[in-house]
Parts: C-alpha cells; structure tokens; sequence
C-alpha cells in the first residue's frame, strides 16, 4: 500500500509538466494541426506491445522455474 | 505467511519501468523542448538516445561488479550474472550507435563524423565483443570465468577512458565534451529533465529486466541439463 502511494506520487509528479510558447522554427504547425497526437498513440501502442510481450516473457520463465523445482522434489 | 520473492521475482520495478516508459514516449512528444537551432525538433533525441548509452553503462558496470565479485568468491552465478549484464548492455550499445548515426545525419550532415566520442564507443563495442570471443576460446568453465572477470575489469577501465575521459580532453561535437557547454547548461531545461529522468530509469531498469529474464533462463537450462 505504502509503495502504491509512492509510485502514484511519482506519476502525478511526472505529469506536472507545463507547457510554454516557442520562438525558433519547430514543428508547431504539425502540433496544431493534432497530427502529433496519432505519432504519439503509435509509439504508445508500441511501447505497450512490448510491455506486455516482456510480461508474457517473465510468466513464461517463472513457469519453468516451477517445472524445474517441482520435478526436483 | 507472506512469501518473500527474490528482486528478479517481484513486479514493482517491472512497473516502475513499463509506467516510466509509456511516460516517456508520450511526454517525449507532447512535452515542450527548448527551440534550439539546428537541433529544432530533434533534441526530443535526447530521451530516446542517451538512454541507450546511460543503460548500457549500468549493465556494463553490473558486468565489472560481479566480475570481480566471481574473483573472491568463486562462484559460478556471479559469472552467470556477470555474463548476461554484458549480453545486454552490448544490446543498448547497438541501439544507441544506431540511434546516434541517424540522429548525427540530421545534425552533423553524415552518420558517422570523426569524432572522439563516436570513435571511443565504437572501440568499447569491439572491447565488449572481444569478451565474448575470450570466453568463447577458453573451454575449461573455470578458467573461462576467472579471465573473462579480469579482462571485464580491463573493458570497463577502457570504455571510462574512451566514452568520459578522452572526448573531453579533445574536441568532440558532443555537448559537455572539447569546450562544448553540456545539456544541463542551458538545452536541458527543467521540462526536459521531467521526461528524461524517468526516460533513464525506464530503460535502465528495462534493461536489468532483459538481463534477469536472461540469467533465469540460463539457470532453468542449468538445471535442467543437469537432470539429464
């Protein structure tokens, strides 16, 4: 519980981020536009594709350990 | 009772690290970056990129710390550990010399520039690889483990001297290096840190998750050619 409260802590902190105006060229017109957004729900389904693909991982091989340990005794 | 998990066994820095992640790529876009010339809009670079090369340090530091660990205590999980942290961090050194070739296209005109710090990292990847060529050439398990933790000593001496000590004695194009102000001088502003400290702890502890997914396989595999 203490540690949820914790990590909850540390998300809302790393949301606090402001925004400001800019001057040299950037790629304003491409953020206002809101194409930004479908480059960001790529990466974002990417990097939860791969979040879930090392979860699966980690299952897999804690499976293995049990078999191991289990056929031991 | 409560069951006591080992760290590799336990899920809260998995989390910390899926959560520091996503964070990361959807601040890494949407947060404000300093307008630099230039950089311009590249300089979102910098929390996809250094990251690469802050993981690889941490794995390559695990790797010389149980190295040496294997030399006073003998045992062959220390050599195991020490084996699998520099596997993966050879897997963030790749990507960050990719990702850095692509990136110093845009900025620098070419991907490869002869520059100290480009030069110095690609010598500590053929350092790194011909640690897996010595422990490759040596049969006896043994001796295989004790020269491969005395030479991960050496590697990681001179992957310091190469990637932190002689780029800032030469010129380099990279901030903080031959005179070049560092990013904490004025590129990195306090928004930027708010995506790129989690974006180092996220692929940081990625990277210990690849390592001891690694290293618990290779013991399930122990085991089980052991039962044979």
């Amino acid at each position: 519980m203490k540690l949820l409260k914790y990590i909850c802590t540390f998300i809302f902190l790393l949301f606090s981020v402001v925004l400001n105006a800019q001057s040299v060229e950037m790629a304003d017109r491409f953020r206002a536009d809101g194409k930004i957004y479908v480059v960001v729900f790529v990466a974002a389904i990417v990097i939860t594709f791969i979040a879930v693909y090392m979860v699966r991982l980690d299952f897999k091989v804690s499976r293995l350990e049990k078999m191991i340990k289990e056929k031991k005794h | 009772m409560k069951k006591t998990r080992p760290i590799s066994h336990s899920w809260w820095w998995k989390v910390i690290a899926l959560v520091c992640l996503l964070y990361t790529y959807i601040a890494g876009f949407l947060g404000t970056v300093p307008a630099m010339p230039i950089l311009n809009e590249t300089i979102r670079n910098l929390f996809f990129h250094v990251c690469m090369w802050m993981s690889m340090f941490v794995l390559m530091t695990v790797n010389v710390v149980y190295g040496i660990r294997y030399l006073s205590t003998n045992n062959s999980y220390d050599d195991l550990v020490a084996e699998e942290a520099a596997r993966a961090s050879m897997v963030f050194g790749i990507a960050g010399l990719v990702t850095g070739m692509v990136w110093a296209n845009f900025t620098w005109g070419a991907p490869w520039v002869n520059d100290p710090q480009l030069n110095g990292t690609a010598a500590t990847m053929l350092l790194y690889a011909a640690y897996f060529i010595l422990r490759n050439a040596v049969n006896d398990e043994a001796k295989k483990s004790k020269l491969a933790a005395i030479y991960s000593i050496f590697a990681f001496a001179m992957m310091m001297v190469f990637i932190m000590v002689l780029p800032k004695l030469t010129d380099s194009l990279h901030p903080g290096k031959g005179g070049n102000p560092g990013f904490n001088k004025y590129d990195l502003d306090s928004n930027m840190r708010m995506v790129f400290y989690p974006a180092v702890i996220g692929w940081t502890l990625i990277g210990v998750w690849i390592m001891s997914l690694r290293i618990r396989f290779r013991l399930v595999e122990q085991s089980y050619l052991e039962k044979l």
